[in-house]
C-alpha cells in the first residue's frame, strides 16, 4: 500500500540491537491496525525462529529477538516474505470483542483539563463532552503502562497535539486526549496529554483472574455521570460501574 | 524459624529485583527488573549461583538487616558504606550474616543503585512471572522496615569470601548508541549535535528513566508533538516536548509518543542508570553490528566472572580480634594472613 506521501507500507525498520518493527502506515488507520493486530498473531502461531517476544502498538507490530543467536538480516528477509504472502490491510479484527459503557465524569475539579482541551479542539465544553460521549471508539492497543488502552478513533476537531509539558500525575482511571485519541490511564502516571474526564474503572487488576481487561479490538463508550455517581460506583469493585456485552 | 533476611531498617527506595517479566509487552507491562544488569551478574558469580535469583536493589540508601540462620551474602553494583557488627566490610564481595549480627548498609558512595544478594535468592512470591518490583505498574512495593523476606536454599552455603573487581561503571562517561526507529526524526545536524553535547545526570531519576541536562539548547525534532505513539525499549533517549532526552530504563514505559533520538546499547545501559546525579555522560552512535557485538563481549565477560572471583583479602587494621591470631610462629610463607579467610 502506498500512503499519501509516497511511502509504501508495510516498513521493517530496527528497534534498538534486538528488535524489528514492521509499521503498516505512519497515521492510524483502521486498516493499518488490523493489519498489526493480525500480523502479530500470524507471528505467534507460524512466524520465523528465533522470535522471543511480540507486542503491537497502533499501526505496528513488534518483535524482539536474540541479536547474538540470530541473524537480523535473516529475519528481516523473512518477516518480508511473511508480509507479501497476503493483504494484512484486510484482516478482520480479533475475536471475541465486547462492547464497553464506562462511566465518566468530564471535567469538574476531577478532570482539569476538559475546558483547555475544548478550546484547544475549537469547542465549547459542552460540544466537546457531546461528540466525545457519543463516540463508540476501540481499543487499537494497549501499551504505555500495564493494561492501558489507546482508543480511537475521534473526529478530525480532536487532532490535537499533546502539550509541551507533562501533567506531573494523572490518577488511575484518568481518561485523557491527543492526536484523535483517548487513553484511559491504568496507573498514576506523569503524562503528556490532556486530562478530559475520570472514571473508576481499573483497566489493570494484578492480583484478579483477569489482570489485563480491555483487549484490543474492544469497543469503549465513556457515558457522562456525575462526580457523585462516580464516588458511589467506585466503591462497587475495580468495574468502577461498567458493563459490557459481546459483540457481534 | 524459616530461612530469611529480616529488615531492621530500609532506605526509601529499596525493592526486590530479578530480571524483570519478558513477555508481557503485549499487555503494556514494560520488562522491568534490576536496572544494571551486570551487578545481578556479579552477585550471582560471587555467590555461584543463577543470575536469574532475585536480589535487593537499594537506590541511595541502604538499611539494617538480620538473618534467621546463617545465609551468604554479596554486595554489588555502587558501593555503599556497608558494615557487620559495626566493622567495616568490602563492597563487591561475598561474607556470612549470621543469626545475631547485624548487616549495615547506608549511603551510596559512587553511583546510585547498590545491590544486596543472598545465597539461594530472595524467595518472595512470583507475580506475573517475576519476583521483580514494577512500582510504575503497581507490581510489589518498597521493603520496609520490619518486613521479613524469604530466602531460598543455598546451592554452595561453604563458598564465601570472595570479591571481584567490577567493571567501572558509576561516574558516568561515554554512552554508545544505536540509531532507532526514529533516529531520522532528528535532523542530521541535531544528531551532530547530540553526540558533541557534554550532558550531566539530573537529579531527577528513577527506574523508569534518567533526565539528562545538556550544556547547551535541548533538542529539536521534525516529528513534533503528534507523533504517533509508537513502541518503546528500555535504553531509548526520549526527547521531550521541551527538547530535554531521557534515557529510559528498566521500568520504562512500552509505548509512547516522544520522539527518541536513538538506542543505549543493553551493554552500557548500567552505566547511565548508575552515573550519580551530576556525573557526565556523552554519546556516541554506533552501527548495529557493532552494538551486537558488544552484546556478544558482554556475555562472554558476565560468563567469565564467577572464574574471576578471587579470595577476600582481609587487611589486618579491619580485623578486630588481631591479637588473638598467631601471627610469627616459626617460618611462615609470609601469605598467612591473605589465608585467614579463605
Amino acid at each position: 500500500m502506498t500512503g499519501s506521501d509516497g511511502t509504501d507500507w508495510p516498513q521493517v525498520r530496527n528497534v534498538g540491537i534486538d528488535g524489528l518493527l514492521v509499521s503498516f502506515a505512519d497515521r492510524l488507520s483502521e486498516p493499518a491496525n488490523r493489519a498489526a493486530l493480525a500480523f502479530r498473531g500470524a507471528l505467534d502461531r507460524n512466524g520465523p525462529e528465533g522470535i522471543e517476544e511480540t507486542s503491537t502498538s497502533l499501526v505496528s507490530t513488534y518483535l524482539r529477538f536474540d541479536p547474538v543467536a540470530h541473524d537480523r538480516a535473516a529475519l528481516r528477509k523473512s518477516l518480508v516474505a511473511m508480509l507479501s504472502s497476503e493483504n494484512w490491510f484486510d484482516a478482520p479484527l480479533p475475536e471475541g470483542r465486547r462492547l464497553w459503557r464506562i462511566p465518566t465524569v468530564y471535567g469538574t475539579d476531577a478532570a482539569p483539563q476538559l475546558e483547555e482541551a475544548a478550546a484547544v479542539a475549537g469547542l465549547s465544553p459542552d460540544e466537546a463532552v457531546a461528540m466525545i460521549s457519543a463516540t463508540r471508539v476501540r481499543v487499537q492497543t494497549i501499551g504505555f503502562a500495564p493494561g492501558q488502552p489507546y482508543l480511537g478513533e475521534l473526529p478530525p476537531e480532536w487532532d490535537i497535539p499533546r502539550q509541551i509539558a507533562l501533567t506531573e500525575k494523572v490518577p488511575v482511571g484518568a481518561l485523557t486526549v491527543a492526536i484523535r485519541q483517548l487513553v484511559l490511564f491504568s496507573v498514576a502516571t506523569p503524562t503528556g496529554w490532556r486530562h478530559i474526564g475520570q472514571t473508576a474503572f481499573r483497566a489493570f487488576r494484578p492480583e484478579g483472574d483477569t489482570p489485563f481487561v480491555l483487549r484490543p479490538g474492544d469497543e469503549v463508550l465513556f457515558t457522562p455521570t456525575s462526580p457523585e455517581t462516580l464516588e458511589a460506583m467506585s466503591g462497587g469493585g475495580p468495574d468502577g460501574g461498567a458493563t459490557s456485552e459481546a459483540l457481534g | 524459624m524459616s530461612r530469611a533476611l529480616v529488615v531492621r531498617r530500609a532506605g526509601p527506595s529499596v525493592t526486590v529485583q530479578d530480571m524483570g517479566r519478558p513477555g508481557y509487552l503485549g499487555f503494556g507491562v514494560s520488562r522491568g527488573g534490576a536496572v544494571d544488569r551486570l551487578a545481578l551478574a556479579e552477585g550471582a558469580a560471587l555467590l555461584g549461583q543463577p543470575a536469574t535469583n532475585a536480589a535487593l536493589e537499594m537506590a541511595g540508601m541502604g538499611g539494617e538487616f538480620e538473618a534467621t540462620e546463617p545465609i551468604r551474602i554479596a554486595l554489588t553494583g555502587a558501593p555503599m558504606r556497608a558494615t557487620l557488627d559495626g566493622s567495616p566490610i568490602a563492597w563487591s564481595a561475598s561474607h556470612i550474616l549470621s543469626p545475631g549480627s547485624r548487616l549495615s548498609i547506608g549511603a551510596v558512595e559512587h553511583g546510585s543503585y547498590g545491590y544486596l544478594h543472598a545465597g539461594g535468592g530472595i524467595a518472595t512470591p512470583v507475580l506475573l512471572g517475576a519476583r521483580s518490583a514494577h512500582l510504575a505498574a503497581g507490581l510489589g512495593g518498597v521493603i520496609r522496615e520490619g518486613d521479613r523476606l524469604p530466602v531460598g536454599a543455598d546451592p554452595e552455603p561453604g563458598r564465601t569470601g570472595y570479591r571481584l573487581d567490577p567493571e567501572p561503571r558509576f561516574d558516568g562517561g561515554e554512552i554508545r548508541v544505536v540509531p532507532s526507529l526514529q533516529t531520522e526524526f532528528f535532523a542530521a545536524s541535531e544528531r551532530e549535535r547530540f553526540e558533541a553535547t557534554v550532558f550531566h545526570r539530573d537529579n531527577r531519576g528513577n527506574r523508569m528513566g534518567v533526565r539528562l541536562i545538556p550544556d547547551g539548547e535541548g533538542f529539536h525534532s521534525d516529528a513534533g508533538l503528534s507523533v504517533l505513539s509508537e513502541v518503546i525499549v528500555a535504553g531509548d533517549i526520549q526527547v521531550t516536548g521541551d527538547g530535554t532526552p531521557f534515557v529510559l530504563l528498566a521500568e520504562c514505559q512500552t509505548t509512547g509518543g516522544y520522539p527518541r533520538i536513538g538506542s543505549v546499547l543493553p551493554e552500557d545501559l548500567p552505566r547511565v542508570a548508575q552515573a550519580q546525579a551530576g556525573a557526565v555522560l556523552r554519546f556516541r552512535f554506533v552501527t548495529i553490528e557493532e552494538g551486537v557485538e558488544a552484546e556478544r563481549r558482554g556475555r562472554a565477560g558476565r560468563a567469565a566472572l564467577r572464574a574471576g572471583a578471587r579470595p577476600l583479602i582481609r587487611a589486618p587494621e579491619t580485623i578486630a580480634d588481631l591479637l588473638s591470631y598467631q601471627l610469627v610462629s616459626g617460618v611462615t610463607a609470609g601469605d598467612d594472613l591473605d589465608r585467614i579467610d579463605t
